[in-house]
């Protein structure tokens, strides 16, 4: 555990608070997390469906977070790796016949891949050209989707089969299937969880903070910001393979920029910086395209709407708000 | 042949749509350190303007080149005011974002007005017909918007880097407290840069209106190819968003004739290139 850095409202960061106390508030809210996500579809309330495609947007979100959160980077392409993710695993699954763990598994890997080609140029430029570069990057795989055969273009590979998960579990039985989902969601959260907080994640919040001074203390920090990089990438994979076995099809949607700029606002939402802000992001902005549907174009004002309120007036996010709540009350008993 | 030369009008008409574009942004950069995002939505709304012009008030082409820059440069005027003026002094990332929301926004009101269909816009009557150059026909509105645009680059050239307004301007974009210790009001400068980039974009709408329909997304992807032109170019300089933006204009011309599968990406595949080679951009000053 590290020591106490102070809650500082850096650049793109919330700045979650650490220390014992802290991560005892957090271990506790991933437990009720898991619990509640685990009861959920046993109430009959809530479609297992829905619950699935909300916890694949929230792994999208929470490795797009590691990224802004953690490192301050903005990428503004993320979508391609999801999109990746979800090509490779549904072509693999329905084409060549991959069991489903192996087409997650390429899928990831598939996004990894493209993560170190486009991080290696994109760590190259700072701010806000590193997001133009991610977003132009972005809409050339975009391209190569459109065109490329495999895909069939416009149409999206379709009825991807779900098969047996280690020839054990039928993921066509939607119960079975939203235990599997939760658990990968659980292990990839717990996972970044680790990343951020070991001395590896230190140095990623000291390139955040302050990337000249990380230089000049030794590191070679572009190698840490690929590596960040890569991760998101491969766990931003991880929910795009898991996503398009859930939906049985891979389409343009995932890999176009208007995607990129979803996880942008989930993560904003929620809390950018904060371990359980994209989570609540994930889930309230799903929430809100599935319960608002009805509106058909609206739903894009709406959200540009909040887009514009949560720059403007409410940067911390939903868990940010509680934290910095949290915060006063307890600096007001001292 | 003639389809050589053909594509490659196209490209140059691209071309100055680019420049208009990415020295706009460049300009509002300068300014407000802000990447406008609503840079496509902006263009869109001056080609709507022109269409609104024409079909509810009678007033013409030549009326909407001056008008519809005017209305949408006081949109965004009002945009600076009241939503962009409160994010001084905070991260660049935040005017990326806000301005991300805004397009959003724009286009999701006129795409719930007019849906995703085109409306025309004729092209008008002074312009119409073809000059026969002899190796091929060079449609008269087309060498205009080439001519035109080029003409007002150049304008905004000449008013940043060889007028005592642009001098301003630039010593305000480096030492704002010590330019408004001089007398002169920085915030409105600011605002009225904002609204002269908006402009420029609109006024690109303008332009396009009689070539490309007048569609609520007829900005959205554009602008991500124009971001792509201002990575290469490098922000740093307006002479280089120009000469960028014509030149890839022109390569994406040649593209379509040689290679047309690539034509689309040949413009992020040259940026690729030009990150690992010089990761500044063409024109840009080294940070």
């Amino acid at each position: 555990m590290t020591g106490a850095t102070h809650a500082a409202p850096a650049a793109a960061s919330g700045a979650a608070p650490s220390g014992p106390l802290a991560a005892r508030a957090e271990i506790l809210a991933f437990l009720v997390m898991a619990g509640l996500l685990a009861a959920l579809p046993l109430t009959g309330l809530i479609y297992p469906y829905f619950l699935m495609q909300a916890l694949c947007f929230a792994i999208f979100a929470c490795a797009f977070n590691l990224l802004i959160g953690y490192v301050g980077l903005l990428s503004f392409g993320h979508a391609m790796f999801l999109g990746t993710g979800g090509y490779i695993a549904a072509h693999t699954a329905k084409v060549w016949g991959f069991p489903p763990e192996l087409a997650i598994l390429a899928g990831l890997a598939a996004a990894g891949a493209i993560g170190a080609v486009v991080g290696l140029l994109a760590i190259r430029r700072q701010g806000i050209y590193f997001a133009m570069t991610t977003l132009a990057l972005s809409q050339m795989v975009y391209f190569v989707y459109l065109q490329a055969p495999f895909t069939h273009g416009e149409d999206g590979i379709q009825s991807v089969p779900q098969g047996r998960l280690f020839g054990l579990f039928d993921l066509s039985q939607q119960q079975t299937f939203y235990y599997v989902v939760l658990a990968v969601f659980l292990i990839a959260f717990l996972l970044i969880r680790r990343i951020v907080n070991s001395p590896f994640g230190d140095i990623l919040k000291a390139i955040r903070e302050n990337e000249p001074r990380a230089i000049s203390l030794g590191y070679r920090t572009e190698r840490y910001k690929l590596m960040a990089f890569v991760l998101s990438a491969t766990l931003a994979g991880l929910a795009g393979s898991v996503k398009a076995l859930v939906a049985q099809n891979a389409s343009l949607t995932d890999v176009h920029w208007t995607m990129s700029g979803e996880v942008v606002l989930m993560c904003l939402v929620g809390g950018l910086g904060t371990i359980f802000g994209p989570v609540i992001g994930a889930v309230v902005i799903i929430a809100m395209q599935q319960y608002l549907a009805g509106f058909g174009q609206w739903v894009l004002v709406i959200q540009g709407v909040i887009f514009i309120a949560c720059v403007l007036a409410f940067r911390r996010g939903i868990v940010g708000e509680i934290i910095a709540f949290a915060q006063w009350r307890s600096a007001e008993k001292r | 042949m003639q389809a050589l030369y053909g594509q490659l009008v196209v490209g140059l008409i691209n071309g100055s749509f680019y420049a208009l574009l990415s020295l706009g942004l460049a300009v509002i950069f300068g300014m407000l350190n802000i990447i406008n995002f609503a840079h496509g939505a902006f263009y869109m709304m001056g080609a709507f303007a022109a269409y609104f012009l024409l079909n509810w008030a009678g007033l013409g082409y030549w009326w909407a080149l001056v008008l519809a820059p005017l209305m949408v440069g006081a949109v965004g005027v009002l945009v600076e005011r009241t939503m962009l003026q409160w994010l001084t002094g905070l991260d660049h990332l935040y005017g990326l974002l806000l301005t991300f929301g805004l397009a959003l926004v724009i286009q999701g009101v006129f795409q719930n007005e007019f849906g995703s269909s085109g409306l025309p816009y004729a092209i008008p009557a002074e312009l119409r017909g073809a000059q026969n150059l002899g190796f091929m026909f060079l449609p008269n509105y087309r060498a205009w918007v080439i001519v035109f645009s080029l003409v007002v680059c150049l304008a905004t050239w000449f008013v940043i880097e060889r007028t005592k307004l642009g001098a301003y301007l630039r010593a305000a974009t480096e030492r704002p407290e010590l330019v408004r210790a001089f007398g002169i009001d920085v915030p409105r400068m600011i605002t009225l840069t904002y609204g002269f980039g908006v402009a420029l974009a609109a006024l690109a709408g303008v332009l396009a209106a009689p070539i490309n329909q007048v569609r609520p997304l007829m900005g959205a992807d554009f602008i991500i190819v124009v971001f792509a032109v201002v990575v290469i170019g490098g922000m740093g300089s307006i002479m280089g968003s120009i000469v960028t933006g014509f030149a890839l204009g022109l390569i994406e011309g040649l593209t379509k004739y040689f290679y047309p599968e690539a034509s689309s990406t040949v413009v992020f595949v040259i940026m690729a290139i030009v990150l690992l080679v010089k990761p500044n951009g063409l024109f840009g000053r080294t940070a």
